[in-house]
């Protein structure tokens, strides 16, 4: 009777040995690190990056305390943040921009717990610190700038195929054009419908009968647009993110339009803000080289259809107003060297307009300038203004000349993190400065604490040795409970540590339930034996159906939940599992390991049973 | 150590109507908080913009809201937050104002003002952002209702499913009536313990249900007023204890965790407390009066019991 077979206890030593395992991480204190990662996709993370790292370090006299290699860079530790931010500034400098280094805490766990994949538990922003952002893609902005690319588009096929039309213009996110004639305008709508199979092209007549095209997008086009426009922003904060330096910066899409951008341990938020709130396009446009054009802008007189610009190293420039490309024909630039000459140079790539466009201006004006232009908050600056040798055909553009590395380095990034497909806004911002994080991490750790500590008190007091083991049962819960969270690595926050002390004092009610059944089997003249028996026997189906309860409650707000209800939900939900499995598997085989040999056994430590004199509720059947 | 002697079944049936009566009247006057006072909406379902500034000594307001006034804002609060070192300063919502900037802006002049001001959290949520909490907040109540109507109807009967929820519905209004009342701010944690006590209570009314289920099978000559009363005594201390444990967790969150946690453990506690009473008072009441009866509940065992399964109807 009472007795638990062995693969029972198998199963709890195996759950506890894991969950220690796991749970271990935690209660190593983090440590000031650093971290060094790639800021591009060619750069490669291996072990001569950790021994330049290792090097480094050595010759500057820093001590360090271990280092490691992973697939996303290399991790240095330290002893105090002096060293740290010291070494910081020594490996950047040593690196160069290809590397991003990173200011990082590193939990001083073991090595040998990190290769199981023990890590200490995930850290939401609200306890570590940090800034997260919640940005609108502007849809309507990214369709619209498709029709404006489109408009371009018609317009030089309308020349291409010699079509006579009126005029072609915008209007909202429509191409229309007029015509003068019924012959024209059916061939302008075969011309277009072959070219642009994305554009849905309807015949609709102005009030005045003139004669008129409307071409708009398709629906599926329209999603492609969206779904790339969020993509290309995603790609371009993911570029603005290297910039600032963060350790493990979370950026992803969120529903259709949004993307979710959480730096943790970021200080400086205004920077932070500033960089990721960048818009910026970029636009390749013809230098104005007309004789003397240049002095009369100067001189205050500038062109009609030309801006006055600086370079980057502060030279005037007059620049032809209309814009030859737009930095979302660029799918790509990286920095390199040319082949023939071995000079420091950006590689373009176009996609297919945008390689048609460029053979047709580069055929036109070779031995002309070309500018490229980055036109950020309303001020326009020119990255580069290289002359054009030949007719370059095929998409594949190279600027060199006259510039070093880092330079090639500089443009090819700007040319990359330059344009946005389509606007962005910032529609939620949480930022927790890193004091406050710590003071969070503190006060949940005290409620978990303090009420764990009463409830124990409290629950040996009235069940006595059956108190003990629920309490017992109680740890194991906690155990399991944060074991799991590191295992998943789910992210905690403060609300999330109220749920695990919630968890916990929820948990107890099966405990409490088990040991009242017990006591009242008792009351009713059961043997001590029977009573345990029908105690968890009877009390199992209430548990369960309570709990179940209350994880569709736990799951309703993981569904519906966002960050910080989000960290509630996650540990509400496995505190619930957790607690299944400690209060009634595990405690069931503490008491059979010390009830369940006895074979006469007279009385349960469960506290005072009270028996009335006379039974309130008819004897058992 | 035994708290709880009861000699003989409390008759609580009998006072049904007087509880019923009860919950009746503190509900309608949550509502009528709820319809006249509104809920305090925090800047997580209302949007605009929460500033938490630490400085190294205690916060002198009239400055704060010196510096601030000449910035032009409009309308804005500030007011201490934790502890008198800290002020918090919520902006509405304004149009054509991005957050970045706003917030920006109060941080360098507050600087500017008393150099000791370091800024410890800002909140923005835009009011798209804000609507859609608010929605999303609406949708999980209902989904939550109703998966928890289905799993008892499921596991019980009709009648145990719509009394709990109708009970529980009852304490998640007197929370939000407590908020009203008060004027809390109800923010997205708040909410969170809301749907935390939905599930939690219900907990509650399916012990007692399941105590009412097995008493139909035991007490085959009780009428149902005293299997109910039967099931509520000998559940009763269980509840106390279980409540009383979870409160003490409650409890250790409203002292330790802090400022942010403050409400969230507040309307926890409420709902625990009014859990207890809506489960056993009117969740049993509202069975009763419902009309359950033993066939309901034991139905399934009688083809078995044979000659046993004579039925007694109250």
């Amino acid at each position: 009777m009472n007795r638990y077979t062995l693969w029972k206890y198998i199963v709890i030593a195996v759950a506890l040995v894991i969950g220690i395992l796991y749970a271990l991480p935690n209660l190593f204190p983090d440590v000031p690190a650093v971290q060094v990662s790639s800021s591009k996709t060619g750069v490669k993370i291996d072990s001569t990056l950790l021994a330049t790292v290792e090097d480094a370090l050595k010759s500057a006299g820093i001590a360090y305390r271990g280092e490691m290699l992973d697939p996303t860079g290399v991790k240095v530790r330290f002893a105090d943040f002096d060293t740290q931010v010291k070494a910081k500034d020594v490996l950047q400098g040593k690196l160069g921009d290809n590397y991003i280094v990173a200011l990082n805490l590193l939990s001083s766990s073991p090595q040998w717990l990190a290769s199981i994949g023990a890590l200490p538990m995930y850290l939401g922003l609200d306890l570590r610190g940090g800034v997260y952002f919640l940005l609108q893609v502007d849809m309507k902005g990214a369709l619209d700038k498709a029709a404006d690319r489109y408009t371009t588009d018609i317009r030089s096929l309308m020349r291409e195929k010699r079509i006579i039309y009126g005029g072609v213009g915008r209007e909202q996110s429509n191409v229309v054009l007029r015509f003068k004639d019924e012959a024209e305008r059916n061939k302008a709508r075969v011309a277009i419908e072959t070219a642009f199979p994305d554009l849905l092209v309807r015949e609709q007549d102005a009030a005045g009968g003139e004669l008129r095209l409307v071409a708009g997008l398709k629906p599926e086009a329209q999603k492609r647009i969206q779904d790339g426009a969020v993509q290309q922003n995603i790609t371009i904060l993911r570029n603005r993110v290297n910039e600032l330096g963060v350790a493990e910066p979370i950026i992803q899409q969120q529903g259709s339009d949004r993307v979710v951008v959480q730096l943790p341990g970021v200080q400086d938020t205004a920077r932070a803000k500033d960089i990721l709130g960048r818009t910026a396009t970029l636009e390749i446009r013809m230098v104005n080289d007309e004789p003397g054009a240049l002095d009369q802008a100067r001189g205050g007189q500038i062109p009609l259809g030309s801006d006055l610009y600086q370079d980057r190293n502060g030279e005037p420039l007059l620049v032809r107003r209309q814009v030859v490309l737009t930095g979302d024909r660029i799918n790509d630039a990286q920095s390199g060297f040319d082949s023939r000459t071995n000079e420091p140079a950006v590689h373009v790539n176009l996609d297919g307009t945008g390689a048609r466009i460029f053979k047709e201006v580069t055929r036109e004006n070779v031995g002309k300038r070309m500018a490229i232009v980055l036109v950020e908050k309303g001020k326009a600056e020119v990255i580069t203004a290289p002359v054009i040798r030949e007719e370059i055909g095929g998409g594949r553009v190279q600027i060199s000349g006259r510039m070093s590395t880092r330079e090639a380095n500089d443009i090819s990034l700007l040319m990359r993190a330059g344009a946005l497909a389509a606007p962005m806004e910032i529609v939620e911002e949480r930022t927790v400065g890193p004091s406050l994080g710590k003071e969070n991490i503190q006060k949940g750790f005290d409620s978990v604490v303090f009420g764990f500590c009463a409830l124990a008190a409290f629950i040996c007091v009235y069940y006595v040795l059956m108190g003990v083991i629920s309490t017992i049962a109680l740890c194991i819960n906690l155990l399991l409970l944060v074991a799991i969270l590191s295992m998943l690595q789910a992210t905690l926050t403060l609300p999330g540590m109220a749920a695990i002390a919630l968890a916990l004092g929820m948990a107890i009610d099966a405990n409490v339930l088990i040991n009242e059944r017990i006591r009242e089997e008792l009351r009713w003249g059961a043997t001590p034996h029977a009573a345990i028996q029908a105690g968890y026997e009877r009390a199992w189906n209430t548990i369960l159906d309570s709990n179940v309860t209350t994880l569709i409650a736990g799951l309703a707000l993981l569904a519906f939940g966002t960050g910080p209800v989000r960290g509630f939900a996650v540990v509400h939900c496995l505190g619930i599992l957790t607690s299944m499995f400690s209060a009634v598997f595990v405690s069931r085989g503490i008491v059979a390991l010390i009830y369940g040999s006895r074979k006469k056994l007279e009385k349960i430590s469960i506290g005072q049973v009270w028996r009335p004199n006379r039974p309130a509720v008819p004897a058992k059947t | 150590m035994e708290f709880f002697r009861f000699t003989r079944d409390i008759p609580f049936m009998r006072h049904a109507l007087v509880f019923n009566v009860i919950s009746l009247i503190t509900f309608l006057a949550a509502v009528l908080f709820l319809a006249t006072r509104g809920l305090n909406l925090g800047v997580d379902f209302r949007g605009g913009t929460v500033i938490e500034v630490a400085y190294e000594h205690a916060v002198d307001f009239n400055r704060v809201r010196g510096a601030i006034d000449k910035l032009g804002l409009g309308e804005y609060s500030a007011q201490s937050f934790g502890s008198s070192n800290t002020a918090l300063i919520r902006l509405p919502l304004k149009e054509g104002v991005s957050s970045a900037q706003l917030s920006e802006r109060v941080m360098t002049a507050l600087k500017a003002d008393d150099p000791s001001a370091t800024q410890k959290r800002v909140e923005f949520v835009g009011p798209q952002v804000g609507k859609e909490l608010y929605e999303n907040g609406a949708l999980a109540l209902l989904l939550v209702s109703l998966g928890i109507v289905a799993y008892l109807a499921l596991r019980f009967e009709w009648r145990f499913a719509i009394a709990a929820i109708a009970a529980n519905l009852h304490d998640v209004v007197i929370i939000l009536g407590f908020f009203a009342f008060f004027q809390w701010e109800f923010s997205l944690p708040v909410l969170a313990a809301v749907l935390a006590v939905l599930g939690y209570s219900v907990n509650e009314s399916v012990v007692i249900a399941d105590r009412i289920r097995e008493n139909f099978r035991k007490m085959r000559k009780a009428s149902v007023m005293h299997v109910i009363d039967s099931a509520i005594t000998s559940t009763m201390s269980r509840t106390i204890i279980t409540h009383g444990c979870t409160l003490l967790m409650v409890m250790s969150i409203f002292f330790f965790g802090g400022e942010t946690l403050h409400h969230f453990a507040l309307a926890l506690a409420i709902g625990i407390c009014f859990g207890i009473y809506s489960s056993a008072l009117v969740m049993a009441a509202l069975v009763m009066w419902l009309g359950v009866s033993r066939e309901d509940l034991v139905k399934p065992e009688k083809k078995h019991s044979g000659p046993e399964g004579e039925k007694i109807l109250p």
